[in-house]
């Protein structure tokens, strides 16, 4: 029991191996990612860089199954989810995986809590339960008392962090984020950049993140250079 | 002041092709509509001005209005007959000729369902009368027999009326020996057999109508004189085509009030596709207008450029719905006159003033619908434009 | 409750265009309820005709008249239990426009036949009294504001001269679509004129005999019965039923009906295009939206059934409206054609149609740009963003 429970510990939640992902431009055929192997623990922070057209975006879009790959395997937690049909790789978002964007992509016409309440209209739960998640989601990032405005009523700050508990309302063990900060000014980034190593250490959420910023990487546990769409050994963040 | 070119203009309704394409439809629709009610009324107008002849003259019973209405005795038949001024042919035989004119009631082909068909007594003058009359197939009715000749739409459309066929009326049967072009006028619409055959068989004792033509044409109102001068006769003279103008007016005026308004009701709703599309390229292209604006050109230039961008869509909507109108030309139709209460065929009529009323009508629906977003494009404020960049 | 909130907020997202929209398919809606009544109001004589009596007519056509004498033949005819006769007047009241049908009639067997034809009891008894006398339908009345005792003047084209009758009665219809616009007379007046003016040779004769049977079913044998009585007589017979019979007069216009069909269905096709490019402008602005529902977990067909809903949601709004605005348009088309028309009332059928075809509107404006967004692949769908 024990021994089995430490095994699946110190499985990594994602291991990616020989990935591969191209474009077609007409009939010309560009490759992003070349082969990558990637292996990411369990409650691990890690921040994927390099310059752009390096493949760091497209490989973030498969970790989080809204793109497939043309070769290669990602498993997550134990699942291939390059093997997924759309309706089971929907199903699978849903259940284990919070986006953030650089730009929020809030629905415009709807309040805070209702744009955090959203992905758990896919989950089995009651609408009293459903209410309870949003509130403890919308507490965690202290935004209780903006929960009826809507996203053109908040500041950008505001707006990110309301992306940031509709992430996390469904308890995903996995939190994928383009450019977090890449929208916002430097005093408010680095707040978002607080909270998101927050949910780390607290709820030991295994968190990637796109950025091109050093000051958002330097939070990272671990740095992942990506240049012309293979891995390049960088030099381990210094988080702590 | 300059003008934002053309080509921008043009490209902008290329770079939307879906929503250029279902509102140019749209006016298409409503186009089409509006062009075909024309062309119809039109037909109608056509048909029955080729039916009379500029010298000929038609007398009815006073007050009848129609050919059936209408009862002449033989006594004031050969009174108006013998009236100075009448035309002779070359036989030096007086061009006047009374008719007895029936409906029919006959079953369509195909449907079977009944409809009235003018059957006319006629003779050799009354053939000389009408010149655009052409014989097509078969022979001409002879005199002194049941055999009659069919007009060409009737030969087509009606049961039995083809030629050699035999058809059941008034107790006798009849034998079509021949079809008769009449040159796109009603005539095609009427079967015509020998007048007193015809009067023997309806149990007639009186003509419907005296047809004659005049020895000279502008002696119209010498003759009109005559005839009401006559105490006997109590009939009236009209120029054969203003007889059939007035025929067919109230049918030609049904379809045009009826599709007029339609079409105005129709065009609510393109005008709204309209407003909707131009807006929607107002508001996508704001930073573009400002743009446009901070290089220098004017308020008005923006204005133009919207509305001929509009007004580009609904030219293209009004060359479509033209087109689709003026394939109906070859589509002949068959209705009921409901002056004469009987079967009138005729053919859509595209003419020039048809196509630039139409086209006219197009313009004026890009106007409407451009109108207010080009005018609200206009007024935006640079700075604001921009900014939304 | 969330996904209805944001189905209306949707809608209401591009007031301007959603109201521009709403607009087109009101105009649209109404159109087209407004001509379906106008083909119905054709078909109203077929619709008020009774099935238990038949017309007979001379087999040429009705311009044809039919001697008296062969109605004492008919009445013997096995299965016939009751007769009248009528002709047709042609009379102008004033002008040309102030069309109306007037007939000339055996009073009293023929409202016998029509018990439809409601007559207050003193004004019947003071129409079959007054030879010269006439009664009109309601709608008649109150179109020309004719009171009983007033003197109406027609021109006839038929019988010309012309002819005065005192208004001796007003009916009203038992049934809605009971024709009030008629006005009728005594047949005898009218021969004793004719006589008069033309001189003691003419004949009796009559337009059609209406034909009164007590069994519906038997209909088709006794019109044969009465056609052959005077099968190769001097004026052949034809007897159909009354329906068929005024089928007969809608199937002569049938062309201009059919154009009328087709136009109703045109406009329903403009709206169509229009709310399509409404519903494609929609989702293209919504491309990033979608995209985003994607991430969140929802499936393509989810997304497509917000856009599809959106699209019903409008459209039904403006069905409901344009149903709603074709009963006064309808009132006042009705009023507007005058006399033209016995009946102009918008039917269920009318109304179900109307909704149906804003339901269809709805559903295929939406369905190319639905599929579209189905079809969306989430990063560039993302990339829209801005």
């Amino acid at each position: 029991m024990n021994a089995g429970r430490n095994l699946a510990a110190a499985a990594p939640l994602i291991r990616i191996r020989a990935l591969s992902r191209a474009y077609r431009r007409g009939t010309q055929t560009i490759p992003v990612l070349q082969g990558v192997d990637l292996d990411v623990q369990r409650a691990e922070f890690i921040a994927l860089m390099g310059p752009s057209g390096s493949g760091k975006s497209t490989l973030l879009n498969l970790i989080a199954g809204i793109d497939k790959p043309d070769g290669g395997r990602i498993e997550i937690a134990g699942v291939d989810i390059a093997q997924l049909g759309e309706g089971e790789l929907a199903d699978w978002r849903a259940a284990h995986v919070g986006f953030i964007f650089q730009f929020y992509n809030l629905l415009p016409v709807l309040s805070a809590a209702e744009n955090v309440e959203l992905p758990l209209l896919l989950a089995p739960l009651t609408r009293r339960e459903r209410h309870e998640h949003v509130a403890s989601a919308l507490a965690m990032v202290r935004l209780t008392d903006r929960a009826d405005h809507y996203p053109n009523e908040l500041s950008g700050g505001q707006q990110q962090r309301v992306a940031i508990a509709r992430a996390l309302v469904t308890d995903p063990q996995l939190i994928v984020a383009d450019e977090p900060t890449g929208d916002l000014d430097r005093v408010t980034g680095a707040e978002i950049l607080a909270l998101l190593g927050d949910l780390h250490r607290r709820l030991g959420k295994t968190i990637v993140m796109v950025t091109h910023d050093p000051k958002a990487a330097a939070c990272a546990e671990r740095l992942v250079h990506l240049e012309k769409g293979v891995l390049v050994d960088g030099p381990a963040a210094g988080g702590h | 002041m300059r003008a934002v070119p053309l080509s921008y203009v043009a490209r902008n309704l290329r770079v939307r092709r879906v929503t250029a394409a279902l509102t140019a439809l749209g006016m298409a629709l409503v186009v089409y509509v509006f062009a075909t009610v024309l062309m119809m009324s039109e037909g109608i107008r056509v048909t029955l001005v080729a039916t009379g002849q500029p010298d000929n003259v038609v007398v009815l019973r006073k007050g009848a209005g129609a050919e059936i209405n209408s009862v002449i005795s033989r006594e004031q038949a050969a009174i108006v007959a013998s009236l100075p001024g009448i035309a002779t042919d070359a036989l030096g035989r007086r061009l006047a000729s009374s008719e007895p004119v029936a409906l029919n009631n006959l079953p369509k082909r195909g449907s079977g369902k009944p409809s009235n068909v003018t059957v006319r007594g006629t003779s050799e003058i009354g053939l000389e009368l009408r010149p655009q009359v052409r014989l097509t197939s078969g022979r001409m009715f002879r005199v002194g027999t049941s055999e009659i000749v069919a007009g060409r739409s009737i030969a087509e459309g009606f049961a039995g009326v083809g030629l050699g066929e035999t058809l059941r009326f008034a107790g006798r049967e009849w034998t079509v020996v021949g079809v008769l072009d009449g040159g796109g006028s009603g005539f095609d619409s009427e079967i015509w057999g020998d007048a007193e055959q015809m009067m023997q068989a309806f149990r007639r004792r009186a003509f419907s109508t005296i047809v004659f033509r005049l020895a000279d044409e502008s002696g119209f109102e010498r003759m009109r004189a005559l005839i009401d001068a006559d105490p006997r006769l109590g009939v009236e003279a009209k120029p054969e085509i203003r007889f059939y103008a007035e025929q067919s007016e109230a049918l030609a005026t049904f379809i045009s009030i009826l599709g007029t308004v339609l079409s105005v009701i129709f065009s609510i709703g393109a005008i709204v596709g309209a407003m909707i599309t131009m807006f929607a390229a107002v508001a996508q292209r704001v930073a573009e207008i400002g743009t446009l604006r901070a290089i220098g050109f004017r308020r008005g230039a923006v204005l133009v450029a919207f509305l001929a961008e509009a007004l580009l869509l609904s030219l293209a909507g009004g060359v479509v719905g033209l087109a689709a109108a003026s394939l109906m030309q070859v589509v002949s139709v068959s209705t009921t006159n409901f002056q004469t209460f009987s079967e009138l065929a005729f053919r859509f009529t595209m003419t020039p003033s048809i196509a630039a009323q139409t086209l006219a009508f197009a313009l004026l629906m890009g106007l409407a619908g451009g109108f207010i977003p080009a005018w609200r494009a206009a007024r935006l404020s640079i700075v604001d434009c921009l900014r939304q960049a | 409750m969330l996904l209805l909130r944001l189905l209306l907020k949707n809608c209401l997202r591009h007031r301007l265009r959603s109201l521009l929209t709403l607009v087109g398919l009101v105009v649209a809606i109404s159109a087209f309820g407004l001509l379906r009544t106008l083909v119905d109001a054709w078909y109203a004589g077929v619709e008020a005709s009774a099935s238990t009596r038949l017309v007979t007519r001379n087999a040429i056509s009705l311009t044809f008249t039919l001697p008296l004498s062969y109605a004492e033949r008919i009445r013997g005819v096995a299965g016939v239990s009751g007769l009248s006769w009528a002709n047709w007047f042609g009379g102008v009241y004033i002008t040309e426009r102030n069309f109306f049908p007037q007939f000339a009639v055996d009073p009293e067997s023929y409202l016998a036949l029509y018990p439809e034809y409601g007559l207050a009891d003193d004004q019947k008894q003071a129409f079959l009294r007054d030879r010269q006398g006439a009664i009109v339908g309601r709608k008649l009345a109150d179109k020309f504001g004719w009171k009983v005792g007033d003197q109406i003047p027609l021109r006839g084209t038929i019988y010309p001269g012309t002819w005065t009758f005192p208004l001796r009665g007003i009916y009203d219809g038992a049934e809605p679509s009971t024709d009030e616009q008629q006005m009728f007379f005594h047949w005898k007046y009218l021969r004793e004129s004719a006589r008069k003016r033309a001189g003691p040779g003419s004949s009796d004769t009559v337009g059609v005999f209406i034909v009164g049977i007590d069994d519906a079913s038997e209909a088709a044998a006794i019109s044969q019965r009465i056609d052959a009585l005077f099968r190769n007589s001097l004026a052949e017979t034809l007897t159909e039923t009354e329906k068929a019979f005024q089928l007969s007069f809608v199937s002569m216009s049938e062309a201009i009906l059919v154009a009328i069909e087709a136009v109703s269905l045109i406009i329903i096709v403009i709206i169509m295009a229009v709310m399509a490019n409404t519903m494609a402008m929609t989702a293209r602005e919504r491309l990033a939206e979608y995209a985003t529902l994607r991430v969140l977990g929802f499936t393509p067909a989810f997304v497509s059934r917000l856009l599809i809903a959106e699209s019903l949601l409008i459209a039904i709004a403006g069905g409901l409206a344009g149903v709603a605005a074709t009963f006064p348009l309808a009132a006042l088309v009705g009023r507007a054609t005058g006399t033209l028309f016995a009946v102009f009332q918008v039917s269920h059928l009318t109304v179900g149609l109307q909704l149906l075809a804003a339901l269809v509107i709805g559903g295929v404006a939406s369905a190319w740009p639905a599929w579209r967004i189905s079809r969306l692949d989430i990063v560039s769908g993302l990339r829209q963003v801005a």
